[in-house]
């Protein structure tokens, strides 16, 4: 059995660009905003929450920062703050939008450039696979 | 007695599932990914399997933040398809073999695999992807499915070792229930993608590729790729195809090769598609 030590586990996830891994310290920072999130999976949370968004909000154990984030959209703001992209889709879908155009809004491109650039077979790894090592 | 006959690796992106509801099978965007599972769909009328063990995550349909299971597996009669947030797929319900799926928990706890049991719950497109591609439109699915649920969302996902582990022990329980099964395991997920941050869209075919090349091999190096790799080289969302893993391990250490595929994109991600036999 080999072991594997737990904080040198970690420690590398912070060494790759432009990513948030879900790791327990980001599951215990949002567990609130994901289970408002997932609370969207019911029709008639998701007219509640369109019908007057702040007040919805309200109803959360969430900061303040939080729920401005939400309210804004700004998808790298909430993964800061231990939001998980499978919870927020649920987001997505009460908005009506693609999935992968919420995608692009985490990312420097506009919706169609980042479609245009998946079209030509996505983002290469090249560079972008550790800040340590820039490779 | 029960045998496990063949492995199905394939990526369950929810996309797949629109375009198929919709029709859309067979236009410009989706028909190169349609293209490559038609030769399973005809294979799959063949064969005939009486279970599927199919193994996928759950995106946050059935398991919230407050239950987190690592490996959990359904032994309940039926599954219906979830709301997602756009409302339930139209597709049927997923009935369950019981039977079979006991046999294969009790057996696992046994084998020190400390399983979860769900005996309720709705199966997102994680699930439910893979038997469209498969199968297609039908008025009821023509088998029965054993879900098996991975943890791929909150770190740590289990090992790729643990996941090989854990299929050679499926294979080792299927082959100890008494009656005549013919039984299929599939992994899904994948294959490189990453949904979140600066970094999203990212797409690695070279990578994917050796993974599939990995799988037809006659060794069991796949299983030892850690974590960090995965992420680094195939996205934080590429971690998924540690569960075809458990797959793979279920075969043996011989597969041949019945069939092969690759495309990209499909929205965000890299569809891979692969068809192995225990040899």
């Amino acid at each position: 059995m080999s072991h594997t030590d737990i904080h040198a586990y970690l420690a590398e996830f912070d060494d790759i660009p432009g990513t948030r891994v879900f790791t327990a310290k980001r599951a215990r920072q949002g567990y609130h905003l994901n289970q408002f999130a997932m609370s969207l999976m019911k029709a008639e949370n998701r007219e509640r929450f369109k019908a007057d968004e702040r007040a919805y909000l309200d109803d959360w154990a969430i900061s303040e920062e939080a729920k401005l984030a939400v309210l804004a959209r700004d998808y790298n703001a909430l993964l800061d703050m231990g939001g998980n992209i499978y919870f927020l889709s649920k987001l997505f879908s009460t908005d009506g939008i693609a999935f992968a155009e919420a995608v692009s809004t985490m990312t420097d491109m506009s919706w169609p450039e980042y479609r245009q650039m998946m079209l030509e077979g996505g983002r290469s790894p090249e560079g972008v696979r550790s800040i340590r090592e820039g490779r | 007695m029960a045998r496990i006959t063949a492995g199905v690796g394939s990526s369950h992106v929810p996309l797949l599932g629109v375009a198929h509801d919709q029709g859309k099978e067979r236009d410009d965007y989706f028909g190169p990914i349609f293209a490559g599972y038609d030769w399973t769909r005809e294979w799959e009328k063949r064969e005939k399997p009486d279970v599927v063990i199919l193994v996928y995550n759950d995106h946050a349909s059935a398991f919230d933040m407050k239950i987190i299971p690592t490996f959990a597996i359904g032994c309940g009669e039926r599954y219906a398809p979830a709301d997602e947030g756009w409302g339930p797929r139209k597709v049927p319900d997923v009935i369950g073999h019981p039977d079979l799926a006991w046999h294969i928990a009790q057996s696992l706890v046994l084998d020190e695999f400390d399983m979860t049991i769900i005996n309720e719950m709705d199966v997102d497109h994680g699930l439910t992807v893979p038997l469209s591609m498969m199968f297609g439109a039908c008025e009821q699915w023509p088998t029965t499915v054993i879900p098996l649920a991975v943890n791929v969302v909150t770190y740590p996902p289990p090992s790729g070792n643990r996941c090989w582990a854990l299929g050679e022990a499926i294979a080792r329980a299927v082959e100890s229930f008494p009656e005549d099964l013919n039984v299929q395991i599939w992994g899904t997920g994948g294959m490189s993608h990453q949904l979140q941050g600066a970094r999203a869209g990212l797409i690695n075919p070279e990578w994917d590729n050796r993974f599939l090349d990995l799988l037809e091999a006659d060794n069991d190096a796949v299983r030892h790729i850690p974590h960090i790799e995965y992420l680094r080289e195939t996205g934080s969302e590429g971690i998924e195809m540690v569960m075809w893993l458990i797959m793979r391990g279920a075969l043996g250490p011989r597969v041949k090769t019945l069939h092969r595929h690759y495309h990209v994109p499909c929205s965000n991600t890299a569809i891979g598609h692969i068809v192995l036999a225990p040899d």
